[in-house]
């Protein structure tokens, strides 16, 4: 029953609005589906959009095809007497696809779309050509060369736009929520044509010591150019975070002046500094191979280092792969899960960076000292740690705009590869190395830290899960490209909408609010004790579970909290009354 | 009294058990007729009571003084340091002594005065009457009647005096039954389902060796599946593993032999045996126990610990006992080797699935009394009351309360009590200061007569039922339901708020669950304030409009107000700081120092500077 639509023509915006209406339980019936003569005759009827334009190369199609594809799924037996009721709509961004496998049995074709948020679809496709044709459209589709030609190059939103998050969270605005405390600092354009560091924006913050010719020398002795900038000013005593690329000090300990000069110019007078490398020191050291390396203890006296050991690339991917294969797997005994959650290794890391996070947000609160943090190139663990710092330490970060703030700052500006790193999730093959979920887990600490301080944030986990989602799929182009400079080449101002745009809307911030949040100026210590730490399953299992309970006791709790708002302020309001009446008797009486 | 010897001893520490530091507390210690105390240094006490100490450890003498390990049945572990040998020789002696009674009149139920007279204990035991449950159920009916063979517990010791039976067992066929059955425990009522006229029914194995037959045993169990007239088929579930069951013929035990019995179905379902079961725990309190766990560490101690494996079998087996009774209507009957132990777990559980009752706070209390009190789970035995054979002690009641838990989080407003409700339940059944669990039978609390000089433990839980009120329960929306948990491994989580319930380290900084009960609470006294001032606030008015006619009503109104206006005051007042207290968070204080577990090279010596550098310098050399 499937059909296809060679040139049917569907707007962008009916694509917004029914990505997100995706049904829960729209996995559980497809999976009862497939060649089951006992189960109810489900069958999904298929409408993909300009399959054809795909093939004739005609580009103006092309990117009407990169709309959608449209899946509806109804009970034949009940549609047959009301056509209209029982339809379900599930509506898949090419983008979100991760991989896709066919499977034919006599004339039945199957079809399984494996999603970037780890959703599993199947199809099934009677006749084996239109299967054919449907699984090399979604996959031309789904893996598109060039990001001019991906979604967000033609959404057109249906919702009026209220605050332009491209203007949103400027350097410049950032640095002055700073400017009235911090004086040793400055904001330097040195990088305004991005030929100094590609992966930094234009503009950056550093000591108002160093001027620009010397940051240009320091970013030569720097991995990619990137020079250390401050990451974070820690307001209760003045201590900073900043981060950078490793000291290419190479085999023969080559040293720069002009780094030393700038990393010790954060320093107070007679006060030491930390270093935190996030690598562990043998891995450190083979990187001098490479012309990499670590800062000298000879030439930065001052400084203290510590190593940790955050892993990277493909080991995060692979864990991942891992992690997601297990929770999918819904037969395997009790011993089985849990050696393959403890193979996956995904808590492992969790924990190692949080604990560094920990470490970082600890010598600058308890121990009152300055930081720097890298790694290798300083985009990936560094950013981990120094956003989690911030989470720690800083209230503003768990609020809603100060966290997009901190995604803006510590993950897009500071040149996390976004483009590279979400190309493919956790049902990729390709295994190819700049492939990782580094992203996926701070969001995962995160999490780790909001269900441990269920009061002190203001945004709830859908707000996360919404993150994840963008970051891997999105009909916005904030998280399109690697860094600063690719956006702009890609003018994703002018040609994309903002993330931030639709969530900073009161009707979709609405669904990301905590409803328990009490703002809380503290520093919040989270327990990193493997006892502590939990498996996320608002992400992990979200596709292989009912919540239906869990969300309905969700629900009363909001109305608990909500309904006691109500009487409250409806106590606050009689008593006034109340004291009027008092006050008017009063008046009556006295003469 | 004659057992201690030393009752306070100075300048003790109090080691933090995680801690990678060896942080410490320094304090008190005293040694009391019932509790072991420390008050440290922040006056913060610390109470341990002698029978939930598991055991006592004296370690290897160092160099600050003498390390006592003490780790309790509730799962709280304190280390101590004491720094002369010879105090801690005499606590330890004590400890020994005190932890480990020979005689139940000893226990601490049987000196623990919570100033009741005698009418209010009276009462407090009348609380829970299985006989009125046994109404509710619909029992005794046209099917099933109340058997007096057991009166005198001359059939069977263990069981309790009124059993219900089918109408059509006659005495002989109970008594040749029972003669057939380990320790006399033949088949009888557990739980009757009234709209589907299914049975739970429960024993002990047959002593059927490898071909021996009992036509009264026979007969009992036809008289069962006949007295369910909506399925003449019933199960019989063996919760054994199969090799434990077919080891067991050779001792001239065994299980059903579905040739000799008429419609029956016999399964097993593999639960381990009480040894099993404490091993199990064993490992994964030492996996748990271990400074510094890494997280590989802890999941695989936790998947060869087996404990949450065993969780899950008991769990399945439970479910698949409701789904025989809701989905096809067919009777039951379950057995393991007595019948004490994960009879009990799967009777109690099953009943828990199908009837809503069983998740109410007193519903709870009665599934207890019934399943596992009075059919003799042998509580003492288990729960290593006395001095007594250690090979006896095994956590089944914790595994029972542990599935329950499971059951809480998988359908959050099904029940309408709160983790902190088993938590406590938990507590008592190991802390000997009620009556309720003395003992391993009913015939045994008889003699020991409990209910002269014992107090039971329901009405006191039953006077804090607000902290034990899960706020998000709701009785309407799951009121007829029957309980369909998915089993799925990943649905089976460590139950940390059991197992480190002392550890506070471990938990949330912040509970929402707290918060919303305390907001529950709020919203009731709220709803109150605004009736009361909607009232005032008419008799205002009302007396305004009065006022003008007859101003000395309004005059003798008046010496009210003042005082009532400061009561509001007070009360706004009170509103709000709930909230902030309920939300601070906990140890985010610079007093709380969770954070040093994140790095070793803190943690060496007092000013850290110095420290980092010497761990630094061993780092980086």
């Amino acid at each position: 029953m499937s059909v296809i639509k060679s040139s049917s023509f569907h707007t962008h915006t009916h694509t917004n609005l029914s990505l997100f209406q995706v049904l829960n339980n729209f996995w559980q019936f497809i999976q009862r589906t497939p060649c089951c003569a006992e189960v109810p005759a489900w069958w999904v009827q298929l409408h993909a959009f300009s399959v054809q334009g795909l093939f004739g190369k005609n580009s103006e199609q092309l990117t009407n095809s990169s709309s959608g594809l449209e899946l509806e799924g109804s009970v034949r037996g009940r549609r047959v007497e009301s056509p209209t009721d029982n339809t379900e709509e599930l509506w898949l961004l090419h983008s979100n696809i991760d991989a896709i496998d066919k499977r034919f049995v006599g004339p039945l074709g199957t079809i399984i779309i494996k999603c970037k948020d780890f959703r599993i679809i199947q199809l099934d496709i009677p006749g084996m050509e239109e299967c054919l044709n449907i699984a090399s459209s979604i996959e031309a589709l789904s893996t598109l060369d060039s990001i001019t030609l991906m979604y967000p190059f033609f959404y057109r939103p249906m919702f009026e736009v209220i605050e332009d998050g491209w203007h949103s969270f400027l350097p410049e605005q950032e640095f002055e929520l700073y400017s009235s405390t911090i004086s040793e600092w400055r904001l330097s354009y040195v990088n305004k044509e991005f030929s100094v560091c590609p992966s930094y924006p234009p503009a950056v913050i550093v000591p108002k010591a160093i001027d620009d010719d010397a940051l240009r020398k320091v970013a030569t002795f720097r991995h990619g150019g990137r020079f250390p900038v401050l990451s974070y000013y820690h307001k209760k005593n003045g201590m900073v975070i900043m981060r950078s690329g490793q000291p290419l000090t190479g085999t023969n300990g080559r040293r720069c002046k002009e780094d030393e000069k700038l990393i010790n110019a954060t320093l107070r007078a007679g006060k030491r500094g930390y270093i935190i490398d996030t690598r562990p020191l043998n891995i450190a050291q083979q990187a001098r191979a490479k012309g990499g390396g670590f800062e000298q203890e000879a030439h930065y006296p001052q400084w203290r280092r510590i190593h940790k050991s955050i892993d990277r690339y493909h080991i995060l991917q692979e864990s991942l792969i891992k992690l997601v294969e297990s929770c999918n797997d819904q037969t395997q005994n009790m011993d089985r899960w849990l050696s393959k959650l403890e193979a996956s290794n995904w808590l492992t890391h969790i924990k190692e960076i949080l604990t560094t996070a920990c470490l970082a947000a600890q010598c600058l609160d308890r121990e009152g000292a300055s930081i720097l943090i890298h790694g290798t190139e300083g985009t990936d663990s560094t950013l981990q740690v120094t956003s989690l710092a911030q989470i720690i330490l800083e209230p503003r970060s768990r609020t809603i705009r100060g966290f997009e703030a901190l995604i803006e700052r510590e993950w897009l500006q500071a040149g996390h590869p976004f483009q590279q790193r979400c190309a493919q999730s956790a049902y990729c093959n390709s295994k190819q190395k700049w492939e990782s979920p580094v992203f996926l887990l701070f969001l995962d600490c995160v999490w780790q830290i909001l269900r441990q301080f269920p009061c002190s944030f203001e945004f709830n986990e859908n707000f996360l899960i919404m993150l994840f989602e963008h970051a891997y799929a999105s009909q916005f182009g904030t998280f399109l490209g690697n860094n600063e400079s690719e956006r702009c080449k890609l003018k994703l101002q002018q040609k994309t909408m903002s993330l931030w745009s639709w969530v900073n809307r009161p009707s979709e911030l609405s669904k990301f609010t905590n409803p328990l949040f009490e703002a809380n100026n503290l520093v919040i210590w989270p327990s990193v004790a493997p006892q502590s730490l939990q498996l996320w399953e608002g992400i992990f299992l979200r596709w292989n579970r009912s919540s239906k309970y869990l969300d309905e006791a969700y629900e009363e709790m909001v109305n608990i909290i909500e309904y006691n708002k109500e009487l409250q302020a409806k106590v606050n309001l009689l008593r006034r009354q109340l004291a009027e009446l008092e006050t008017e008797d009063g008046v009556q009486e006295s003469p | 009294m004659e057992h201690i010897r030393t009752t306070k001893v100075e300048q003790v520490k109090l080691l933090d058990r995680f801690s990678t530091s060896n942080k410490s507390l320094t304090g008190t210690l005293y040694l009391t007729a019932t509790h072991l105390l420390f008050i440290d240094a922040h006056q913060k006490e610390t109470w341990i009571l002698h029978h939930h100490i598991a055991s006592v450890e004296k370690l290897a003498l160092t160099t600050s003084g003498c390390p006592l390990v003490i780790q309790c049945k509730n799962f709280r572990t304190v280390h101590f340091i004491v720094p002369r040998e010879r105090d801690c020789h005499d606590i330890y002696n004590s400890l020994l002594q005190l932890s480990k009674q020979a005689k139940y009149e000893d226990l601490y139920a049987f000196s623990y005065n919570p100033k009741q007279n005698d009418a209010e204990r009276l009462r407090g035991w009348e609380l829970i009457d299985l006989a009125e449950e046994y109404k509710r159920m619909g029992v005794p009916n046209s099917n099933w009647q109340l058997s007096d063979a057991n009166r005198e517990y001359k059939i069977c010791e263990t069981y309790p005096r009124e059993l219900y039976v089918p109408r059509i067992a006659s005495k002989p066929i109970i008594v040749g039954s029972s003669k057939f059955r380990s320790k006399g425990r033949f088949p009888v009522l557990s739980y009757y389902h009234q709209s589907k006229e299914a049975a739970i029914c429960r024993c002990s194995q047959p002593l059927s060796g490898f071909s021996a037959r009992c036509l009264e045993d026979e007969h009992l169990l036809q008289a069962i599946s006949k007295a369910n007239p909506a399925n003449r088929y019933m199960y019989v579930m063996d919760t054994r593993p199969r090799l434990n069951a077919m080891a067991n013929r050779a001792a001239g035990k065994g299980y059903e032999n579905e040739d000799n019995y008429s419609n029956i179905r016999f399964q097993f379902v593999g639960i381990e045996n009480i040894h099993v079961m404490r091993s199990s725990l064993q490992k994964l309190l030492e996996v748990n126990g271990t400074k510094g766990l890494s997280v590989n560490d802890f999941y695989s101690g936790l998947e060869s610990s087996g404990w949450l494996r065993h969780i899950k079998a008991v769990m399945d087996a439970a479910i698949f006992l409701a789904k025989a009774i809701a989905a096809e209507s067919a009777s039951v009957l379950v057995h393991c080797s007595d019948g004490w132990d994960r009879t009990s777990q799967v009777c109690s559980l099953g009943s828990l699935l199908l009837d809503p009752y069983y998740r109410t706070i007193r519903g709870f209390m009665v599934l207890i009394e019934k399943d596992w009190i009075s059919f003799g789970h042998k509580f003492s035995e288990r729960c290593g009351h006395l001095d007594g054979d250690p090979k006896e002690v095994s956590p089944v009641f914790t595994q029972f309360l542990e599935c329950v838990w499971h059951l809480t989080e998988q359908f959050p407003q099904a029940f309408e009590f709160n983790e902190a409700f088993l938590l406590q339940i938990h507590e008592h059944i190991h802390s000997c200061q009620f009556g309720n669990f003395i003992g391993n039978c009913q015939k045994e609390r008889e003699e020991l007569k409990l209910k002269e000089k014992t107090y039971s433990l329901w009405p006191f839980l039953l006077d804090d039922q607000k902290k034990y009120l899960n706020p998000l329960y709701s009785s309407q929306s799951q009121k007829s339901a029957v309980l369909e948990p998915n089993t799925v491994s990943f649905n089976f989580k460590f139950w940390r708020n059991m197992y480190h319930q002392f550890d506070r380290t471990l938990h949330p900084r912040q509970s929402v669950f707290n918060i919303i009960m305390n907001m529950n609470e709020q919203n009731k006294q709220l709803e109150k304030d605004i009736k009361d001032l909607e009232s005032q606030i008419k008799q205002r008015k009302t007396k305004q409009t009065d006022g003008i006619l007859s101003k000395e009503l309004l005059n003798s109104v008046r010496p009210e107000s003042p005082a009532l206006k400061a009561t509001l005051s007070l009360k706004e007042q009170a509103l709000l700081p709930v909230n902030n207290v309920l939300r601070t968070i906990e140890g985010s204080s610079p007093a709380d120092n969770r954070y040093s577990e994140y790095a070793d090279e803190f943690s060496k010596a007092e000013p850290a500077v110095v420290s980092l550098e010497y761990g630094v310098a061993r780092m980086t050399c």
